[in-house]
């Protein structure tokens, strides 16, 4: 994790690490507050308690988003103190739609100069973001909203399971990953297992993303917490509510990053730390899929 | 032996309700008849898994997260629990969910809350104060602003007051009515909103909302206090039913039997 983030992320770039509450990667917004990257552009749908961290620790310059909020709880602390006090320092907001975010990775990941929805008529999004602008069809068939490409420079994306090739598969739900991984110069691949080339092709329909666009793949279990895999463990919902309390006060904030962040060498320290017990709680229990038969064909 | 005093006070508790299980169960009956719901979370959840097992067995409820036909079998403490992939009929990618369902326009009923509405069932959840210099600095749209131009319905859920019933509200983050009627090709647009105090709906010639029914023990001039413009009342107003047993058992044995949102 240490040796990715230090050649895949640099200082001033657009970074995406996607994943709709589910498959989070917090290890390594951990390591990148750790190596004090700086003046980020951070891109998500729903910044989550992952970059009210990053945005708090001061590695951002700039937020991405549609939907700014703690997932069940409530408000971000760190982000709106930025926000609305410019509280150690401004922060720049450049404000979308989640179908308005996902489809500007749409548009990156395809190579398009923008992408058409039916959204934003007659709300004040446009207005605050001049990115959001209407197009007419040019069939003749009305009006729509046109957005722009997104291509981060660095797409992080968690998964289940990889081979060493980064050939990477996820289940449950997918979120906007393989768009963001499209749509991104560099990806970096973290999973739960690493697996064999051959268990990936025997079951290619749960490819998400392929070798082909991955730069690195790191094995790191268990980097989801408190968000969770599918199949892995749960999601830690005690330390979202948690949160509100740590991200108020700036000092008990910086405390806890002090804590788990810089007084930890990694992530497997992380997870120790934790302690059985808490990893006990969020075992997900059992409930397998049936194989199916894709046949030889030989 | 259980004494006299005991009865009561079980009795007691089995009557009384709070305002958000009030809010719940009436917008559950809302639903009855509807096939497609888009759910938010908290309340709304509850709402529509209440309704499934109550007026609405076959509706179908849709996460913005990517999941079609969820059967969650414990609450769902955030819109991409994982309890809600667990035996769904389809998980899909987040674009396929609001291009093909949403805007293509499979969803009967999307859910919203609001931090303020107004009249015409404009919605603000983006900020309150100035945009590029926010009092308080709101979650903004999530998919709110497609849901309520696409959505065939749209149910509003939210606490009233005098600064949530507003005569102006500070952002449009997603249109309701407008200032009278929306456009054609759009979905018909707030038709139902839920408070503590009420239920209200929008006339079809004036696109603004009407209190249509009261629930018990609010009085008019509670509503009119609670709501920043000169508030249109329903000639029909009629009283909510409060509650059923068979709603608050449940809401508390099986929907959310920690009270998390129901307290």
């Amino acid at each position: 994790m240490r040796d990715a983030v230090a050649e895949l992320v640099r200082d001033g770039d657009t970074v995406a690490i996607e994943g709709f509450t589910h498959l989070i990667c917090f290890a390594a917004g951990h390591e990148i507050i750790r190596q004090r990257k700086r003046d980020l552009t951070l891109c998500r749908l729903t910044p989550d308690v992952i970059y009210d961290q990053m945005v708090g620790a001061g590695v951002a310059s700039k937020l991405v988003f549609s939907w700014l909020g703690n997932p069940g709880v409530g408000s971000l602390h760190a982000i709106r103190r930025r926000i609305e006090r410019s509280d150690p320092e401004p922060l720049e907001v450049e404000e979308y739609s989640h179908f308005g975010m996902v489809c500007r990775y749409v548009a990156g990941a395809s190579n398009l100069p923008f992408f058409p929805i039916r959204s934003y008529f007659e709300s004040d999004l446009p207005q605050a973001n001049p990115r959001i602008v209407p197009v007419k069809s040019p069939f003749g068939d009305g009006s729509v909203y046109a957005v722009p490409p997104l291509h981060p420079d660095v797409a992080v994306i968690h998964a289940q399971r990889a081979d060493p090739a980064g050939d990477t598969q996820i289940w449950g739900l997918l979120g906007c990953q393989k768009e963001a991984a499209f749509a991104a110069d560099r990806v970096m691949v973290v999973c739960e297992e690493l697996v064999d080339e051959s268990v990936i092709r025997r079951d290619p329909n749960r490819t998400v993303v392929p070798g082909l666009i991955v730069d690195a793949v790191v094995v790191e279990p268990k980097a989801c917490h408190p968000s969770y895999a599918q199949g892995y463990y749960d999601r830690d919902n005690r330390f979202y509510l948690e949160w509100d309390t740590v991200a108020r006060d700036p000092a008990t904030f910086h405390a806890w990053l002090r804590e788990w962040v810089f007084g930890l060498e990694s992530h497997a320290e992380y997870v120790e730390k934790l302690g059985a017990e808490r990893w006990a709680e969020l075992a997900p229990g059992e409930a397998w899929s049936d194989p199916v038969n894709y046949g030889r064909y030989a | 032996m259980v004494g006299p005093g005991q009865l009561r006070s079980i009795r007691l508790t089995r009557t009384a309700y709070s305002s958000s299980e009030m809010m719940i169960v009436v917008s559950a009956r809302q639903l009855a008849g509807e096939r497609v719901c888009f759910v938010g979370v908290g309340p709304p959840n509850i709402a529509c898994n209440l309704a499934k097992m109550t007026v609405s067995p076959d509706l179908e409820l849709v996460y913005e997260s990517g999941v079609f036909g969820s059967v969650p079998a414990r609450l769902p403490l955030s819109i991409g629990d994982p309890t809600l992939v667990t035996g769904s009929v389809q998980v899909t990618s987040m674009f396929e969910l609001f291009a093909y369902y949403l805007q293509g326009g499979l969803i009967d009923v999307g859910f919203l809350g609001a931090s303020q509405i107004d009249r015409y069932g404009n919605i603000n959840t983006t900020v309150i104060g100035d945009y590029a210099a926010p009092m308080v600095r709101l979650p903004g749209s999530g998919g709110a602003c497609e849901i309520a131009i696409n959505a065939k319905k749209v149910f509003v859920i939210m606490p009233q007051s005098k600064r949530s019933f507003v005569d102006r509200i500070d952002f449009i983050t997603s249109p309701g009515h407008l200032g009278g009627a929306r456009p054609a090709e759009w979905g018909a647009g707030p038709s139902v909103v839920v408070t503590g105090l009420g239920v209200y709906r929008f006339g079809a010639a004036t696109g603004e909302m009407e209190l249509a029914s009261l629930h018990p023990g609010v009085t008019l001039e509670e509503v009119r206090d609670s709501t920043g413009w000169e508030l249109r009342v329903s000639e029909d107003l009629e009283e909510t039913a409060p509650p059923s047993e068979l709603e608050l058992r449940l809401i508390r044995e099986e929907l959310d039997p920690r009270g998390a949102y129901t307290r």
